[in-house]
């Protein structure tokens, strides 16, 4: 697999070596190798079932808390394997945030205290501190405006859109270095998606952002790079608009010509 | 066919309606407000009060409570969170059997526990028997309140680096308060109204309790010894006795309904 140009030289943020990961009898990983460059978007496509989101679980050790379920191969995070006996799955998922497919704020809890989740019950309780990183977090998710004169109200008071934004803020508010998004907009509108793009493009100066979707035009819009994953295998890696126009492989072209599902 | 089912709606209230009027049309006449600071009266004088009854009931049963609710909780969240282990599949297992225990057998096994070797009733006693009768009863609700806790929400807090007891505690347990308080609630109201356990434990004591190692009153014991007496006002007693029985138990069970109904939105978290 030969890196794409812009990439030659430069320290991977995450880096898969012979990934696998399945369910007690079956694999849905099939030794996935990949590096995923700092600071930039990744996309991650491929036809359902094909193991996107197999894939970012692992990368946060999320996977294995599902019953059954196996993980093979090494994840280096900053060139250190995630995996390694001696790493604390707890401390991994500190550094590596996760938005999900649908929004899951905690619904008994304030909007202020979803934002402020992962610190409060990590022990912060310096008010200061707490309050700090709410407005910071909740500006990073172009939510404040909107909900800075009812912080109290229940996270589950929100727009699905806006709860994904909480959701988004929640998972800043710990300071993690990589952003994990598993289908992030495919519960909201248009117009909720095209915000949280418009999120997605700013905070890569901040983060490493791995973004499944199965959308071509919001890989087109958000993503520097794109991977395309087929039955576990990863197929191609590339420059998003470069897989797009010049796709190497045929089954990537198939793909992205819709001649598969 | 809906005809039938109403009918049949109608058939199962009906015992029930009239169970209830008939306590309150019996009970009423003992009712006043002497009937809540008095003690029971002799043959023929009146109808007093149940004050021994209610102390030492208000006592059993919180003390009981106090043992069963931290057990009971944290077996439930034992058998809800690790499902897999195979002590929770034998406790589990357990605790159903002793959900369908007979509570006299229990009374039983208290008295040889503690009435026997502290030779006497005592609301110990009693307390133990109501806590071993409440334990399965507020475990497994808790187990059912906290499995119904989507799965999204406990990882949506393991992903961002919170351990898995604080999300227990912190998340699960918070989102599913609301079927935790109504375990406590239905055990509770369990406890409140057995009389055979507290007959062979705690006994009789015609005078509000004065400590935790003599004969101890009950409101069931009460309905129980007075309303088989054969004077008219000791009846009387006892049915005034049941109605206030009856009247906790509306209470508590429409606490419960106030908690399942009770949209979890809206509600702070104690953070
Ligand atoms: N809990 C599970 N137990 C067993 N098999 C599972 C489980 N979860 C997923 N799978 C299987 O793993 C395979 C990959 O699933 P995954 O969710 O990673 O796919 P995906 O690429 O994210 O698909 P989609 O685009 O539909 O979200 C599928 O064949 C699925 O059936
Ligand atoms: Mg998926």
């Amino acid at each position: 697999m030969s890196l794409p140009a812009s990439l030659i030289g430069v320290q991977p943020k995450f880096e898969t070596k012979g990934l696998k990961a399945g369910f007690k009898s079956t694999w849905v990983l099939n030794g996935i190798d990949i590096k995923i460059p700092p600071n930039r978007v990744t996309a991650v496509m491929g036809p359902s079932g094909c193991g996107k989101t197999t894939f970012v679980r692992c990368l946060n050790r999320l996977h294995e808390l599902t019953p059954g379920a196996v993980v093979e191969g090494e994840a280096l995070l900053d060139g250190e394997d995630i995996y390694d006996r001696n790493t604390d799955p707890v401390a991994v998922r500190r550094r590596i945030g996760m938005v999900f497919q649908k929004p899951n704020p905690f619904p008994t809890m304030s909007i202020y205290h979803n934002v402020v989740a992962g610190l409060a019950l990590n022990g912060e309780r310096n008010k200061k501190k707490l309050d700090h990183a709410a407005e910071q977090s909740l500006r990073g998710a172009y939510l404040w405006d909107e909900v800075k004169d009812k912080l109290t109200d229940s996270g589950a008071s929100l727009s699905g859109g806006q709860q994904q934004r909480l959701c988004i803020a929640r998972a800043l508010a710990v300071e993690p270095e990589v952003i994990l998004m598993d289908e992030p907009c495919s519960a909201l509108d248009p117009t909720a998606t095209a915000k949280i793009e418009e999120l997605i493009t700013q905070l890569k100066k901040d983060y490493t952002i791995i973004i499944v979707t199965h959308n071509m035009q919001q890989a087109s819009r958000v993503a520097d790079y794109t991977t395309f994953f087929y039955l576990g295998k990863m197929i191609e890696f590339g420059e998003t608009a470069d897989l797009f126009e010049n796709p190497k492989e045929e089954l990537t072209e198939r793909y992205i010509t819709g001649k598969f599902g | 066919m809906k005809g039938l089912i109403l009918l049949s709606v109608a058939i199962a209230i009906i015992p029930l309606f009239l169970v209830v009027a008939n306590v309150v049309v019996e009970g009423l006449p003992a009712i006043s407000s002497g009937f809540f600071t008095g003690i029971p009266p002799s043959p023929l004088a009146g109808y007093g009060g149940i004050l021994n009854g209610i102390e030492g009931s208000l006592l059993m049963v919180g003390m009981g409570t106090l043992i069963a609710v931290p057990l009971g909780v944290g077996a439930g969240i034992y058998f809800s969170e690790w499902p897999e282990s195979r002590l929770s599949f034998l406790s589990s297992f357990t605790n159903d059997v002793l959900a369908e225990f007979p509570t006299i057998v229990i009374g039983l096994f208290v008295y040889a526990l503690v009435v026997a070797p502290t030779r006497t009733f005592s609301a110990v006693a009693g307390a133990l028997a109501l806590a071993i009768i409440e334990l399965p009863i507020i475990a497994r609700t808790t187990e059912e309140s906290l499995k119904i806790v989507p799965i999204t929400l406990r990882e949506a807090s393991m992903a961002l680096g919170i351990p898995r007891w604080k999300t227990i505690f912190r998340v699960v347990i918070s989102t599913g308060k609301s079927g935790l308080a109504t375990g406590i609630l239905l055990g509770i109201a369990r406890a409140t109204g057995e009389t055979a356990p507290l007959i062979v434990t705690a006994g009789y004591l015609n005078y509000p309790p004065t400590g935790l190692f003599q004969q101890t009153g009950s409101i069931p014991y009460i309905i129980y010894n007075f309303g088989t007496a054969g004077y008219p006002n000791w009846i009387t007693v006892a049915w005034g006795a049941a109605l206030v029985l009856v009247a906790f138990m509306l209470i508590l069970n429409l606490s419960v309904k106030f908690f399942i109904g009770r949209k979890s939105t809206g509600v702070r978290a104690e953070i």
